[in-house]
């Protein structure tokens, strides 16, 4: 597709170098004629200099012919600019970010007339990761899948739990519940695992299923050690603000500190409800005298990621159970798993990996057409692919066990009529069934593929 | 240093020569000429074992190519290019010298067109061929082609670099956003202007071999012709001006044909470098015609001819020749050396500084001399309307001062030859300015054979630095270059 992007920051640069690695044609557009320069020596895209929602520059950029244009400049205002001016140039689609807080009541509102086909909200969308892991704290990163029914939970097998040192043949014996086990990361090699795969300590395991059956799985593992009530955020930006509305009055008690004193003042009117206090986090002092020792989970939101790190790692000194940590440009998760601070949140990572699903699926919509939506998971490292099963579909009606699919494969999740069912051998597949299949080696355009020999 | 990279690269270019050289070895055997088909066959030999050996080093997919690297290796494989390609004339005993095969070849790739051949006829007609043809390919880039070709190396990261450093003009850029496609379309729109001059030529009863060598000197605007009196000798007025014409045509920025293609003509009429390169072109012609009429020619037609066929062929340093314009009155002689420094369009096939670094050292000087006026005031240098930036405009400035260092250097060496000052500075600033033949000694009528070894060796090398416009020649001669740390 011919994809052009407004904007040549940290969200821009990652679409870039992603949805160049897919095959898209880009071009970016950029007023700062440095930093596209260096975009376009590492890049294999085409660059424009000049104000991206002025519409000689859009012209220039080929925007009239574009299949979609993503506005990703610092000024939400921008953004909607350049949306509203590509759609009147013939852009097919177009994405704005717009992170602003005070937009986001009437933004469905404006979608229409501004011709937006998506907006992405980097702040909220990290917050609402955040808020999923703090719900669940066992989970390294949480993601879900068919409209959120199903969940992939990552976490990390430690030395106690009754499952290491055992085959995935074996786990029945051990544990009663229906979740099935997609891929392991072992030192940043990913495998999908077969039958007789044994698991180690450390291994940093991805499970699916139902949501109950994955909290039934970690509190028979001893998985589940620990709920979060209070909560200790450092940096009151937005995503601090989106993640205390988020989290239910009731059941958190939170504590932001924030260094700006007016910021403060900002944060007590918004959040009547938590605690707000005016101090400098990277000082262990403050954190000290605040309790740090004493929170659930600690969660480091500076703009900062230096100081975040830091944060972290005095967090981690302090033995708080669950710490989240924010990067901005750092995104070197193995460097940062070797520090000890094993949750990460990169909100570039999360805006880039929302649109480029976006992407996926509009291109998939195109293409083929029995492919419902694409993800990419482990870091990238693995795809997960949900079919549409139809009458095409061969081997429907035939129990799992009796056919033969291709190794590095795994049939994960089929969900029928809303219902999610972790495949045996004896359930089969039926028309008009969800089927997501997860690989980490094959590229599958539709549903018979994953059987051998196709 | 990245010498894996550069391996790489340096092997699938040397495979890429073993192409070109296959259907040179067939023509020359089906001509019945034992001695180029000797001479291509032991070549091509060489290059397969020699690339055969670059196999065995590993490639390290994980080490990026920066800027140095890219660089340095285009300046790597062109000469590799070169030296192989200078071993058919030598093997074949056509050139029986090494270093007069190696200018020779220089010449083609970096289609400067400069000879030391005293008499072209002699050679067999598959080595004239493969004189032509390393201008064709020598004129849009080897590497270029490769990029085209190669999805393994036009995929990754960073690799624009090797065509910045093989792309005429200040600031390079691409026609669509994959480079592979750029690459493509560079060359698709080559081949088909390619072919429509071989049909000219063809229709103004021009020989088929000459007819292929001359349209592929033109389009490479290089300066190699299958006569030793070059297009004088078909001594006809509709070839040379098919020939002038299409040499304005590929002195042009190929993105005006991609523009006009994809019916972007705003883009072209806008286009600033090219209402000045035509217009150059057009002053030029009417005072060389002028000047002429009064001394060597009798009548207006005769002039125009003339003058319009040099002007054209020296603006885009080709030198092709239509007369022996040695003979011409100074004022004209002095236009075309002129004119070869002015040089052709950035993104065009030509050589020469460019018309767009002239227009940008012009509007500078002009920007500086404003200021000393006003020195408060706030003005920016701007090109078809948009604000250069000034990185460009500083790397212009260097650009010519590392020119006339260049010049100046290497005129000296060539001047310890005793040859007369014209001969001797036209020479060196032909090649410079992958121009070609000079006045005097080198001039249309001459040739460089009679320059002595050392001076064969610099001009060789000021050719390819011509070519690859100075930063990768003299990026591979920096000792910072090839350091760690």
């Amino acid at each position: 597709m011919d994809i052009v992007i407004v904007g040549d920051g940290k969200v821009g640069y990652t679409l870039a170098e992603q949805l160049n690695k897919e095959g898209h044609d880009i071009t970016i557009i950029d007023n700062r004629a440095d930093i596209l320069n260096s975009t376009l020596e590492m890049l294999d895209v085409m660059g424009v200099r000049g104000n991206g929602a002025s519409m000689e520059v859009q012209m220039e950029a080929g925007v009239p012919s574009a299949d979609l244009l993503i506005a990703a400049t610092s000024g939400d205002e921008v953004n909607m600019l350049c949306c509203l001016t590509a759609k009147m140039l013939g852009a097919k689609r177009t994405i704005a970010r717009v992170r602003n807080p005070e937009y986001s009541t009437q933004l469905q509102m404006l979608k229409e007339p501004l011709g937006l086909s998506m907006v992405i909200n980097p702040e909220l969308e990290s917050a609402r990761e955040i808020a999923r892991v703090v719900k669940f704290p066992p989970a390294l990163k949480i993601e879900t899948f068919s409209k959120g029914r199903v969940e992939l939970i990552e976490f990390k097998l430690l030395e106690h739990m009754p499952i290491v040192g055992k085959s995935l043949m074996e786990m029945p014996q051990i544990i009663d519940s229906n979740v099935l086990i997609c891929a392991v990361d072992r030192g940043g090699a990913v495998i999908i695992p077969r039958g007789s795969f044994v698991l180690e300590a450390g291994d940093r395991i991805h499970i699916t299923g139902a949501a109950r059956q994955i909290t039934s799985f970690l509190s028979q593992i001893g998985g589940i050690h620990l709920k979060v009530r209070s909560l200790m955020l450092v940096g009151g930006g937005r995503i601090a603000y989106y993640l205390a509305k988020m989290l239910d009055v009731k059941a958190f008690r939170i504590k932001i500190i924030e260094k700006n004193r007016e910021r403060c003042d900002e944060l007590c009117d918004l959040l009547p409800n938590a605690t707000i206090i005016h101090g400098d986090g990277s000082d262990i002092d403050v954190l000290e005298s605040e309790g740090i020792e004493e929170a659930d989970a600690f969660v480091a939101l500076t703009n900062i990621d230096e100081e975040n790190l830091i944060m972290s790692m005095v967090a981690n000194e302090k033995k708080v159970p669950k710490i989240i940590t924010k990067t901005g440009r750092f995104d070197n998760l193995s460097i940062l798993e070797k520090l000890g601070i094993d949750t990460v949140i990169n909100p570039k990572m999360t805006t880039a990996n929302h649109i480029i699903q976006y992407v996926r699926a509009v291109q998939n919509s195109v293409h083929f057409n029995n492919i419902k939506t694409l993800y990419k998971i482990v870091n990238g490292k693995a795809e997960a692919t949900e079919f549409t099963a139809t009458s095409d579909t061969a081997h429907l009606n035939v129990r799992l066990d009796q056919l033969h699919l291709k190794r590095n494969l795994l049939l994960a999740v089929i969900v029928r009529d809303g219902k999610v069912i972790i495949p045996h051998g004896e359930d089969v597949i039926k028309e008009g069934d969800s089927v997501i299949v997860l690989t980490n080696e094959h590229k599958l355009s539709c549903l018979n593929n994953i059987f051998e020999g196709s | 240093m990245n010498y894996r990279l550069i391996a790489r690269y340096l092997r699938f270019v040397l495979q890429l020569q073993a192409v070109f050289l296959l259907p040179m070895l067939a023509y020359s055997v089906t001509q019945g000429e034992h001695g180029a088909g000797k001479g291509f066959l032991i070549t091509l030999v060489i290059v397969v074992i020699l690339s055969l050996l670059l196999r065995l080093v590993k490639f390290d997919p994980e080490k990026t190519m920066y800027i140095k690297d890219g660089f340095v290796m285009v300046a790597i494989c062109w000469i590799a290019v070169s030296v192989m390609g200078a071993f058919p004339y030598w093997i074949s005993g056509d050139i029986p010298f090494f270093l007069d095969a190696l200018f020779e070849s220089v010449s083609g790739f970096t289609t400067t067109g400069a000879t030391i051949l005293t008499n072209v006829e002699g050679l067999s007609s598959g080595l004239l061929l493969w004189r032509g043809f390393s201008h064709w390919i020598g004129g849009m880039g080897v590497l270029v082609f490769l990029l085209a070709l190669v999805p393994a190396l036009s995929g990754g990261e960073r690799s624009f670099n090797v065509m910045k450093a093989e792309s005429t003009g200040p600031a390079p850029g691409k026609l669509v956003p994959k480079l592979r496609q750029s690459a493509k379309l560079l060359y698709i729109i080559y081949l088909v202007l390619t072919l429509i001059l071989v049909l000219f030529l063809l229709a103004g009863g021009m020989p088929l071999l000459d007819s292929v060598v001359n349209a592929m000197s033109t389009a490479g605007t290089g300066g190699f012709s299958a006569r030793n009196i070059s297009i004088e000798a078909y001594n006809s007025a509709y070839l040379e001006m098919v020939i002038a014409v299409f040499l304005i045509i590929f002195g042009i920025s190929f993105n005006m044909y991609y523009f006009l293609v994809a019916r972007n003509f705003s883009a072209v009429y806008k286009n600033e470098e090219l209402r000045v390169y035509l217009g150059i072109i057009l002053v030029s012609t009417i005072l060389v015609a002028v000047n002429l009429l009064g001394s060597v020619c009798d009548n207006a037609a005769d002039a125009l001819r003339y003058a319009f066929f040099q002007v054209s062929s020296t603006i885009t340093t080709t030198c092709l020749s239509s007369t022996n314009y040695d003979l011409w009155p100074t004022f004209s002689r002095f236009a075309l050396i002129t004119l070869t420094f002015i040089g052709a369009s950035a993104g065009s096939t030509g050589g020469g500084i460019k018309v767009s670094r002239i227009i940008i050292l012009f509007k500078e000087s002009r920007r500086i001399l404003f200021r000393m006026v006003h020195p408060r005031s706030v003005e920016t240098v701007k090109m078809d309307g948009k604000t250069l930036d000034k990185t460009v405009v500083h790397s212009v400035s260097a650009y010519l001062a590392l020119l006339m260092m260049i010049l100046v250097v290497s005129t000296f060496v060539v001047a310890w030859d005793g040859y007369d000052l014209e001969s001797t500075f036209t020479a060196v600033s032909s090649c410079l300015n992958n121009n070609g033949p000079g006045l005097g000694l080198a001039g249309p009528a001459g040739n460089f054979s009679s320059f002595s070894p050392l001076s064969k060796v610099v001009l060789s090398l000021n050719m390819l630095i011509g070519r690859l416009e100075i930063y990768p020649v003299l990026l591979m001669f920096s000792p910072r270059t090839w350091k760690r740390i």
